[in-house]
């Protein structure tokens, strides 16, 4: 792995100047390496198990080797084996520097600092409320309420949520060059960019404040009575109660979560953001890559590269490929008659005939049945209708990488 | 082996990207197929289902798709009206606009509110028995959990009103280990495996559902047998490889090197799959369909996978 050192120096002034050229490059053509160079915010994103935190973490470490920068990786759920090439065991919400030694146990000279931190949800959602408490007593008792815990513990939507909250909270207070962001499984790959919208939605709701008038004053507000009237018989009153008291200990918050998530709002579509949209060339995760890039791209949101995850090596797609498999097949005896006194030769006991012919038809197969999944993957590529400045496509490896040399091979196929 | 058939609601879940949706439908074609009558649900409403079948999009009013087989999409919104005119006997019906708003607030306020609405009309169909069996296109194994223990957080959070009553009888459901089970569905890698595990240690502390059956999606076949594989490791080697250049008049390397691809492959997965048999408690079967070297995606498909499944079912 030592010949893999960075490649020759380059200023970061001239880094810029490179990455300036590329976006105004033809779409498609432009380079991670430019897009991460000007961009202080990556979040990749995308339908589950394509590879998305692999991706984010193999980017990040890229950055760190290459550029001359300071990055950080949030990832959400990493792979155990990740956790620990990150050295992320055993940690929950905090920052910290992968160490250079680990770089150069994996042949890496890194020129800038790889810094690394996973997601806690229950954790961020409780410093959240530290940070809007206004006093000892309120914070205690939001901490303490069973609807709270069960809102930031449980329930996914919440995690949608905090990760964008958690990247703002870092952007704002440290000195990064550069966050990578991996973001959490969601129902919808868009929820999380709608999250700080319906969070600020939420806290300025009227209804949240029909909720937390007190009880009594609500069945003589003709306004409000046929609202309470089906809240009470569905959820019952004391539960309505239980939501009552919850919101109004929330109430002192409103302001600053309010304002809270627009900033969360704002950062997402600021021109310093950009958006990675991970894919396989499944159809299924395909389609919703593609729907995820059109809403970035409706919603004014920067998408800078799309990336192709666990693509068939392309002598698959060859039609050579395809006549020598069919020779294999067709004239497998005579050539295995052929081959058989060349097998012997290595190992007597190879060089049984029918045994090559039944090996040469099963290599023969197998890679007709590949191609049709290759030529299928070909094929969906080519139909992919929304073009970024950066689309890479990173073969299959046929080991899972979950170390810094093996993140930083992939990193190396997206990387120019 | 044919327990799963027996159920009356199989909630279907798994990773992303493991074949979850191509699964459920394809249970749910083959239970149709033994002639059951069988409704798929779709609950992530990503409209995929209908795909599989090749039939149009599907709704929150169920329609017969294929002889027998009936497909829906949930709507948490449409099962409360459904669940409001039905049970309640609520006369404000029709006043859809302040009600829809009032329940997506209450649906963020209180956790779980969107969660009992979609367990609760599953249930419902199971309890009218208005099918022999309920397949649950469910959501991903990192949103199953909360799904599945809403009703018992609801129990826990709610101490009285109309929601509290309903969730007796929708826990008796699912906590009947012949009435209502989970599948998940894995592939051969890391990830999957690791979050199947995780997934059959959460659904047995946290919910009272039992996991029946792992299925284990895209196992590639075996290449070689042993001594085959002694014959393709000599094959490859640079003196025979270039005699067999010589004899196809082309480069035979990159047909070698995807079957050495094919062997890798097939080998890291495979230490997957004892990880996985080993992290699984021993009671919970395994299913195992192959690997689909198909073109596209589609009814043909949905018939193959059902076919194997159910073959693995030992029909």
């Amino acid at each position: 792995m030592a010949e893999r050192a960075p490649r020759a120096e380059r200023s970061p002034r001239a880094e810029r100047g490179r990455a300036g050229r590329s976006s105004r490059s033809p779409a498609g053509s432009g380079s991670m390496d430019g897009l991460l160079a000007t961009k202080e915010i990556a979040i990749a994103c995308g339908p589950g198990g394509v590879g998305k935190t692999t991706t984010a973490a193999a980017a990040a470490v890229m950055a760190a080797v290459r550029h001359g920068s300071k990055v950080l990786v949030l990832t959400i759920d990493p792979a155990k084996r990740l956790a620990n090439a990150l050295g992320l065991d055993g940690l929950g919400n905090t920052e910290h520097r992968v160490p250079d030694e680990a770089f150069r146990a994996a042949g890496i000279k890194p020129r800038g600092q790889l810094w690394a931190a996973m997601l806690d949800t229950k954790e961020s959602w409780d410093a959240l409320i530290r940070r809007h408490a206004p006093d000892r007593q309120t914070r205690e008792e939001i901490l303490a309420n069973p609807l709270y815990q069960n809102i930031s513990g449980r329930f996914v939507q919440s995690h949608d949520y905090i990760a964008m909250e958690r990247l703002y909270e870092i952007h704002s207070d440290s000195d990064y060059d550069l966050i990578v962001v991996d973001t959490p499984p969601t129902r919808n790959a868009l929820d999380f960019l709608d999250a700080p919208q319906r969070m600020g939605d939420f806290f300025s709701s009227r209804l949240l404040r029909w909720l937390i008038v007190p009880y009594r004053s609500r069945l003589v507000n003709v306004a409000t009575k046929p609202f309470y009237t089906i809240a009470d018989r569905i959820l019952g009153t004391e539960f309505l109660g239980d939501i009552s008291e919850f919101f109004i200990l929330f109430q002192s918050m409103y302001d600053g979560f309010v304002e809270r998530s627009e900033s969360v709002g704002r950062l997402l579509s600021d021109r310093r953001t950009t958006f990675m949209v991970v894919s396989t060339l499944e159809a299924v995760p395909l389609r919703e890559a593609e729907f995820f890039a059109e809403q970035l791209n409706a919603r004014s949101l920067h998408l800078g590269a799309i990336v192709l995850n666990k693509v068939l090596p392309t002598y698959l797609r060859g039609s050579e490929g395809t006549e020598v498999a069919e020779a294999l097949k067709d004239r497998s005896d005579e050539l295995a008659a052929t081959l058989s006194p060349t097998l012997a030769a290595v190992d007597p006991t190879l060089g049984d005939a029918d045994q090559i012919a039944r090996v040469l038809n099963e290599v023969a197969d197998s890679y007709l049945n590949f191609q049709v999944v290759a030529l299928r993957e070909m094929e969906e590529q080519a139909m992919l209708s929304v073009v970024p400045d950066v689309l890479a496509t990173v073969p299959f490896f046929d080991t899972d990488l979950y170390d810094l040399a093996g993140l930083y091979r992939l990193g190396e196929q997206i990387w120019d | 082996m044919s327990d799963l058939l027996d159920l009356k609601l199989v909630f279907v879940t798994g990773k992303g990207g493991t074949g979850k949706t191509t699964v459920a439908s394809a249970l749910a074609l083959f239970a149709s197929s033994r002639g059951k009558r069988v409704l798929i649900c779709e609950v992530d409403a990503k409209g995929d289902v209908a795909g599989f079948y090749e039939a149009s999009p599907t709704s929150f009013h169920e329609k017969e798709i294929l002889p027998g087989l009936f497909a829906m999409t949930m709507d948490t919104e449409a099962s409360l009206r459904e669940y409001l005119k039905l049970q309640l006997r609520i006369p404000v019906v029709g006043r859809i606009g302040p009600l829809a708003k009032a329940f997506d607030f209450v649906a963020t306020a209180a956790p779980g509110v969107r969660e009992i609405l979609t367990v609760g009309k599953l249930c419902y169909e199971v309890r009218e028995r208005n099918y022999d069996l309920v397949v649950v296109d469910a959501p991903a194994s990192g949103h199953i959990v909360g799904q599945l223990a809403a009703p018992q957080a609801i129990n826990n959070l709610v101490k009285v009103g109309l929601i509290r009553s309903q969730t007796d009888w929708m826990l008796e459901i699912l906590s009947d280990p012949r009435t209502t089970g989970l599948v998940a569905v894995c592939t051969p890698e890391e990830m999957p495996v690791n979050e199947t595990i995780e997934l059959a240690g959460r659904i047995r502390a946290e919910t009272t559902v039992q996991l029946s059956a792992v299925v284990v999606n895209r196992v590639l076949p075996e290449l070689f047998g042993r001594q085959e594989e002694q014959v393709f490791d000599a094959l490859s080697a640079e003196g025979p490889t270039e005699r067999l250049d010589e004899l196809v008049q082309a480069d035979a390397g990159p047909v070698l090197d995807a079957a050495r691809l094919a062997v890798t492959m097939r080998r890291t997965r495979s230490t997957h799959l004892v990880r996985l048999r080993q992290g699984i408690d021993e009671s919970v079967p395994m299913l195992y369909l192959p690997y689909l070297f198909t073109r596209s995606h589609g009814l043909r498909t949905t018939r193959q996978v059902a076919a194997s499944l159910g073959e693995e079912l030992g029909y």
